[in-house]
């Protein structure tokens, strides 16, 4: 069991003849996902390794192949196009790679897609790895390994860091999800989070949250209200001067909101176990597992 | 990205939002002729830099005569200036903007920004101007108005009424408010702001909304459909380090510490912030190479790192994903030969083409310390600057 994605999963890739799309696109066959179809505009008619059709647009490619998932690496200032074509093409599921999109795009997006029903992942974000059946992101696949605790994360790499944790220790994943580090993403922690309590085979989760915005408070309020499987959490940005934007986005602590100590004292109060450093993220989860 | 109040007010004019006269100056002589061509009896001397709190600071001074505003301009220009949003050092002021006196009968706010929560720009008044508006919020929030703007509709005139109203304009003052508005909300859209903020907003004693003061950010994702914006960056406002970094496009952020950090994506590098601060040491720097890391830029970051002369140590701390280990060990390797190694190198690489990463750093014969995880990296790093 997992969540989001899994052996029925049909992908098409967006971008897929770009220096990314076209690496990534390799992987993820190699791990064993189903990518069914590609499109870049333009290069319709052609074929992606040698068997993989490419097609102009994404409803051509949806009524030929199936495909219900898309993963998008198209530039960031064709994303929101992108994203809106997949959505208006029927695909149930989008996994938006592309980092450096404008924010008034992905509000215009977000907007639509809410009121398609279109779920979304990123952007800005490493995907989304149901092992070992399913990967449809750029996450190093060799660290991952099939369990029970599923791992959201709002960062990319600091992911691979905490789930290698995790492996090394023996303790397998369900599902791992990045939702991206952007100021505006699809889903957020409460969505996936939700989806992993209902998850039979999810026994515990891992939340990796950073400073900026409120999403590990509303997160911290829903595993207070409505979930009963334990959550282990990191926050990273304790060390972080205010005012300045970390990278990501998302990661800025605008005039004395979304510190890492106010989601940390949020998070406790739910209940949930926080790891004191990014190296003991595995450990921590091993100490909950084992009661 | 950041702009001077006199460039954001001089984009409030070209969309119809009025501000009082003024002229930027970069000298005493220029803020003398400055006031010189404005004419009348009482100017604004205010400094210009990228941070607020200004006039609190004394960075907003009245003057009564061209001969004040020379003697105020020379206090300012070329000083840094502390306020409670930079540093302790505060910024040095090279650039004044020159307004003339406005009689006013009112102070009040309005501000256009991302509501994050709820995915949706957002309009916020009060009728408390000119102060620390946080310092409102936390005291007054009943005095804090709210209109969530629906981004597929836009801002609709009945919320500009319902705010104006809220904020106390009435009669000839709420038609103009309304205008201000959609004005202000037309500038927010079509130029990808972040946040475009008014404060004060005053109404003058000839019954007229003027904006005062203005701030605009600019989303820097953005930046690539408004070309123009970008002749409005003030390099001067930002770290030498950080305007070379830009060029690269590296995420570079000066800290105070002595450990050098390059890593890739943000959160694994506060993620390595926090943990070096945890073995007891300081970053000197906050740097996420990117997704689009190539050697070039790999080769850019370590240079930075090393020119910096605080620094210590260097902790290169990599997971491969997107990135490569291998790419980015060439990138390394090549940017140590070309300008040396003087301090202590740690490397810790994982994920994405680990092996041949590893074997490249070997076969380099470069002197450096491998690290076999991030803990481990960090402490190293730590003991090694000292």
């Amino acid at each position: 069991m997992s969540i989001l994605v899994d052996s029925t999963t049909r992908l098409l890739c967006q971008g897929i003849t770009g220096a990314n799309g076209s690496f990534h696109a390799h992987q993820m066959i190699q791990y064993g996902t189903r990518l069914v179809a590609g499109v870049t505009p333009g290069k319709g008619g052609s074929c992606f390794a040698e068997r993989i059709p490419i097609y102009d647009t994404v409803s051509a490619a949806v009524a030929e192949t199936g495909a219900n998932t898309s993963i998008i690496f198209v530039p960031a200032q064709f994303a929101a196009d992108a994203i809106l074509e997949a959505a208006e093409s029927d695909i149930a599921l989008i996994v938006a790679i592309t980092e450096g999109i404008p924010v008034l795009d992905m509000v215009r997006v977000k907007h639509h897609l809410n009121s398609l029903g279109t779920l979304l992942i990123g952007p800005n974000c490493p995907g989304i790895i149901t092992p070992p059946v399913c990967k449809v992101g750029i996450m190093p696949a060799s660290i991952h390994t099939p369990g029970r605790v599923g791992v959201v994360s709002r960062s990319g790499t600091l992911t691979y860091e905490a789930v290698a944790q995790l492996t090394a220790l023996g303790i397998g994943q369900s599902t791992c999800i990045g939702i991206g580090g952007d100021p505006v993403t699809g889903m957020n922690f409460v969505d996936i989070l939700q989806l992993f309590e209902g998850d039979a085979g999810t026994d515990a989760v891992v939340l990796i949250g950073e400073i900026g915005g409120n999403t590990e408070e509303q997160a911290a309020e829903f595993i207070r209200d409505q979930m009963t499987k334990p959550v282990v959490a990191f926050v990273a940005g304790q060390t972080a001067p205010p005012e300045k934007r970390m990278g990501h986005a998302g990661a800025i602590i605008s005039r004395g909101r979304g510190t890492a100590a106010d989601k940390i004292r949020a998070l406790e109060a739910a209940g949930v176990v926080v790891a004191s450093t990014p190296a003991e993220i595995g450990a921590t989860v091993k100490r909950v597992l084992d009661g | 990205m950041k702009i001077h109040e006199y460039q954001a007010k001089k984009l409030f004019r070209k969309h119809g939002i009025e501000v009082p006269r003024g002229i930027p100056a970069f000298s005493v002589e220029d803020a003398a002729k400055a006031a010189h061509s404005l004419g009348g009896d009482t100017f604004v001397v205010k400094a210009q830099i990228h941070a607020g709190g200004r006039g609190k600071a004394g960075g907003i001074k009245v003057a009564h005569s061209v001969e004040e505003v020379r003697r105020l301009a020379s206090q300012l220009l070329d000083h840094p200036l502390v306020t409670h949003q930079t540093t302790a050092q505060g910024r040095i002021v090279r650039r004044l903007y020159i307004e003339e006196g406005v009689r006013i009968t009112r102070e009040l706010y309005l501000a256009i920004l991302l509501d994050r929560e709820l995915s949706c720009p957002v309009m916020v008044a009060s009728p408390e101007g000119g102060t620390d508006i946080e310092e409102v919020a936390r005291t007054h929030p009943e005095q804090i108005f709210r209109e969530v703007i629906h981004p597929l509709i836009g801002l609709a005139e009945y919320q500009c009424r319902r705010m104006a109203l809220a904020l106390g304009l009435r009669d000839r003052l709420l038609g103009q408010a309304v205008a201000l508005m959609k004005a202000l909300y037309g500038l927010f859209w079509g130029l990808d702001c972040s946040l475009v903020e008014i404060n004060p907003l005053v109404v003058t004693a000839s019954d007229s909304l003027l904006a005062l003061d203005a701030k605009i950010n600019f989303d820097s994702n953005a930046l690539t459909r408004h070309s123009e914006l970008l002749e409005l960056r003030d390099l001067d406002e930002q770290e030498p380090q950080e305007n070379e970094a830009g060029k690269y496009q590296l995420n570079y952020i000066k800290l105070e510490g002595s450990i050098g950090c390059m890593v890739n994506g943000a959160g694994l590098a506060m993620a390595t912030m926090d943990i070096i601060s945890h073995y007891g040491g300081q970053p000197a720097n906050f740097l996420d190479v990117g997704g689009n890391a190539n050697r070039e830029r790999v080769a850019a970051a370590f240079k930075i790192i090393t020119a910096d002369p605080a620094v210590k140590a260097i902790f290169v701390n990599i997971f491969g994903g997107i990135v490569r280990c291998d790419m980015l060990a060439q990138g390394v390797v090549e940017a140590v030969r070309e300008v040396g190694l003087t301090v202590p190198l740690v490397v810790r690489l994982d994920g994405t083409q680990v092996e041949r990463g590893k074997q490249i750093l070997t076969e380099s014969g470069l002197n450096m310390i491998v690290a076999d995880s991030m803990a481990d990296g960090a402490r190293r790093a730590v003991q090694a600057a000292g």
